[in-house]
Parts: structure tokens; sequence; C-alpha cells
């Protein structure tokens, strides 16, 4: 067994869609992976964002970028901005 | 000043994805011109262009890789790593500071920016792929050249439309005469076959609905066709003391602007680029054997060359095999100079010239000595290879044999 803990369900969709974008098995990745172990360079990074964005519909400011580093990062950061989403009052809905 | 060997060729392009397999079929009149893949939605009013039929890209770049380069920029580095593997140079010394790569290109990557307009335009999503920019650039195939194989030396990308890898070659042709690199790879690719592109040069109105068949009276345009022409150029004296294989001499380079307009051709321009192209050379008229010719198959450009081959070469223009192997590999635009110098190497190097393929019947106004449809054995000393850009931008180059380093 790994030592990481076993991800969550954010975080298995975050893998899978890294993996995906990486060309990557997922099983290479766990939470606890760094983009530096995974070989992900800066580049690499715009492009995983651009998926992420796509698929939980979410639009990721560019600070927010410079500080996504690693899977737990990233995950972190799109739990942070679906609460966002989720909280924030829908257009008309008042 | 140095003379320039060629030391190495790349191919890819509808005859083929070598050296070898595409200079059989050119030597067999065989035409790549072929019924495309896609016919469009509505159908394209031709039907028929020269793709890269064998090429698989999965055959020669990971995933990882694909998801950087565009089509162009494969069709690029495959041809090149077949030219520098048969140079047998490396980089590990002091040549990767002294070598050159210089590459053309007509549009970039076109798959990726249309791509891109199709999410903005059509599905009203207002991100476009991040790696659009790195993907489309005209220079994506140079780069990712330097990258592979460790080259630090000059590099860059030539867009003259249909005269960019003749402006590629003799841009490194002159570097290494002169002394400012010791050799170069250089040459072109394009991947034509995108829906707007195809769209656009169907608006142009100048692509045949049929096989193109330059300098017959019945042609009726040009074919559209995809791939990558390398050469590896080096220092003459560098590539025997290394005891290379010299596959022949690049020995002069013209270029030319019309200035008369921007999509018609004129005689002028096209002489003035023959003139320059031998006076560099130091090659007189009477030297050259073999013409291949820009050649497209359009009205326009096969009466214009005619007229300007017939003034630079008066009366030994009746003597000249001329030939337009356009009529098999298509119009590859930014890589047709670089397609068509290598054909004009390997015709000097075995005596062979690569026909006119689909040619039917002499039109009075193009009276060359056109090679038709059969190969024709002959061994000649020194050839042209002219290409005339949209734009009117014309470049030629001389190029002449060699019997293993011995002239």
């Amino acid at each position: 067994m790994p030592e990481h803990a076993e991800p969550d369900d954010l975080s298995a969709h975050v893998i899978r869609v890294i993996a995906q974008t990486q060309r990557i098995p997922q099983e290479s990745i766990s939470v606890d992976s760094t983009f530096e172990e995974l070989k992900i360079d800066s580049l690499d990074g715009i492009n995983i964002i651009f998926a992420i964005e796509n698929e939980f519909g979410l639009n990721i400011p560019d600070e927010g970028v410079q500080n996504m580093r690693s899977i737990r990062d990233t995950v972190e950061g799109v739990r942070r901005l679906l609460a966002e989403q989720k909280q924030a009052v829908p257009p008309g809905a008042a | 000043m140095n003379r320039v060997a060629v030391t190495g060729l790349g191919l890819v392009c509808a005859l083929g994805n070598n050296v070898s397999e595409c200079w059989t079929r050119l030597t067999a009149g065989e035409t790549g011109i072929r019924q495309l893949r896609d016919p469009g939605s509505p159908p394209y009013k031709f039907q028929v262009g020269a793709e890269a039929w064998y090429f698989d890209a999965a055959e020669h770049f990971s995933e990882k890789d694909l998801l950087m380069l565009e089509r162009f920029a494969q069709l690029a580095v495959v041809a090149a790593r077949e030219a520098i593997l048969q140079s047998g140079l490396s980089f590990d010394g002091e040549l990767a500071d002294r070598f050159a790569v210089i590459t053309g290109s007509s549009v970039g990557g076109q798959f990726s920016e249309e791509e891109g307009y199709r999410r903005l335009y059509r599905e009203n999503m207002p991100r476009v792929g991040p790696l659009t920019i790195p993907r489309t650039m005209s220079n994506a195939g140079a780069s990712r050249i330097t990258l592979e194989f460790g080259i630090h030396g000059p590099a860059y990308t030539v867009s003259t439309a249909c005269s960019s890898s003749n402006h590629a070659i003799g841009q490194a042709f002159w570097m290494i005469r002169s002394g400012q690199v010791t050799a170069a790879l250089a040459g072109g690719s394009e991947a034509v076959f995108a829906e707007g592109l195809i769209r656009a040069w169907e608006a142009m109105r100048v692509v045949s609905p049929d096989v193109c068949r330059p300098f017959s009276a019945d042609r009726r345009g040009l074919s559209l066709g995809e791939g990558a022409g390398m050469v590896v150029l080096e220092n003459w004296e560098h590539a025997r003391a290394r005891g290379a294989e010299i596959l022949g001499e690049i020995a002069g380079f013209g270029m030319s602007s019309d200035a008369h307009h921007i999509t018609q051709p004129c005689a002028e321009g096209a002489v003035k680029a023959m003139r320059w192209a031998l006076k560099d050379g130091q090659v007189a008229p009477e030297e050259i054997g073999y013409i291949n010719a820009h050649g497209t198959g359009t009205q326009a450009n096969d009466v214009t060359e005619t007229q300007a081959i017939r003034a630079v070469f008066s009366e030994n223009a009746d003597r000249l095999l001329v030939s337009s192997t356009k009529s098999m590999h298509g119009h590859t635009l930014g890589a047709a100079g670089a397609i068509e110098a290598a054909a004009t190497l390997l015709a000097l190097k075995h005596g062979v010239i690569p026909p006119t393929a689909n040619f039917t019947c002499p039109d009075p106004a193009c009276n060359l000595n056109v090679v038709a449809n059969q190969p024709c054995a002959a061994r000649i000393d020194a050839a042209l290879s002219n290409t005339f850009a949209f734009g009117g931008l014309n470049a030629t180059l001389v190029m002449r044999r060699s019997e293993n380093g011995r002239i």
C-alpha cells in the first residue's frame, strides 16, 4: 500500500484530469506528489489548469496558479473555488 | 569563401516517409495526389490533394510530445532526424554552437489556430487551449529540432509563402560559405489540410479539381500537398576532413522580388532570381542541365516560368531538361523549395531526372523540354531549382553534382 492517504472523490477526480492531460498513468500520481516529482513544468501546469477549469467549470485566477506546486495544492485550490462558487448568489436568484 | 557540401537529406511527403521511399516514387512517376481523406462539409470544390499518406505521428513521437507539436512541426522534426542521421554529425562538441537551423513555413500551425477559433466562434467557449501559441508558432519545428539535438547556434524560421524553404536553404548556404557557421540544417515543412486553410485556397480559385498537370495544355491549377524536406549543409573541408559522404553541392543562390502584383507572377522577377543565382555560384547558363521548375500547374505560373527560363538560357533553353515534381508531391508551399531541392540533388547524384507526372498534352506557351511522365537518365553536372511565391518573392538555388567529394 502506498504511504499516502487514500484520495477522496475530489482528489481522485483531479488526479484523473492531471493523468489524462499529462498522458501518464493515474497510478503514478498520489495526493502527496509534487509537480517537480511528476516532471510537470510551468507549461504543463497551465495546460493542467486549463483542463481543470473546463472539467469543473471554474475560473482559476492567475495568482492562484502560482501557488499550485503539488497535487494537494491543486486539489485544495479546486475545493476552495468550488466552495466559493457554491456560496455565491447565482445571478438573478434574488 | 567556403564551398558548401550537402551531407544529409530528409523527406516526408505524399510519396513516403523517407528519402528512399520518396525517390523510388519520384522516379517511377507515381503521383501522390489522391482523393482527400476528409471531403469537407459541404464538400470542398477540389477533392484531391497530396496528404502525407504514410505518415503516422505516433510512430515518431510520444503522446506527451504530440501535445506540443503541430503536424507541420512533426513533419519538420522527422525529416530533420533523417537528414542529421545521414550526415553523421553530432553536437556534443563545439559544433553545437557553430551549427544553424533555418526552417521555412508559410503558415505554421494552422490546426491549433483553427481549433482555437472553433472554440471561440462556433462553440462560444471563452477559453482557448494554453498550448495554442507554442503549437502554432512558425518556428515550432526549428525550436524542437534545437531542443532534441542540443543545437545552440543560430536558429530561425523564414516565412515567404511558397519560397520559404528556398530562402531558408539559401540563407544557410550563405552563412556557411561566409564562415559564420560550420554547418546547418535547412529546409521547411507545411501541413496545409486544415479546414479554414483549404477554404482559403478554394476561394483563391487556383487549385485544380483534377490532379495538377504542370506545363500540360489541359492544366487546371495546383494541387496542395503537405510534407517536409531538410538538408544538412556543411563546410566542404569540414565534411572532407571527417570523411563524410558528400551528396552534392549548393553552389549558388539568388533572390528577387517582382514588385509587380501580390499574386500575379511576372517573368522579370523570375529571370532576376535565376540570373543572380547563376552569378552567385559563378555558373554559366550552359552548365545547367536540369531545372526543377516551380511548375505549379496554374495557367499563369507555367507560362511565365517558361518565358523566364527562355530569357535566361536563350538558345540553351531547348536543351535543358525541365520537370515539376509538384505533379507527384503536390505544392507543399513552405516545404516546396526543400522537397524540390532534395529531388534535384538526388537527380544529380543518381543521374535520373524525375518526370512531370500527369502530363497529357504539350502547350505551345510552355515550349520547354519537359520530362513527361517517364523518368529520364541524364548525367548532368549542375541544376537549378526555382520557387516563386505569392507576394512576388522569388528564390532560386544552383546545385552541383558531387562524386563523393570530387567534382
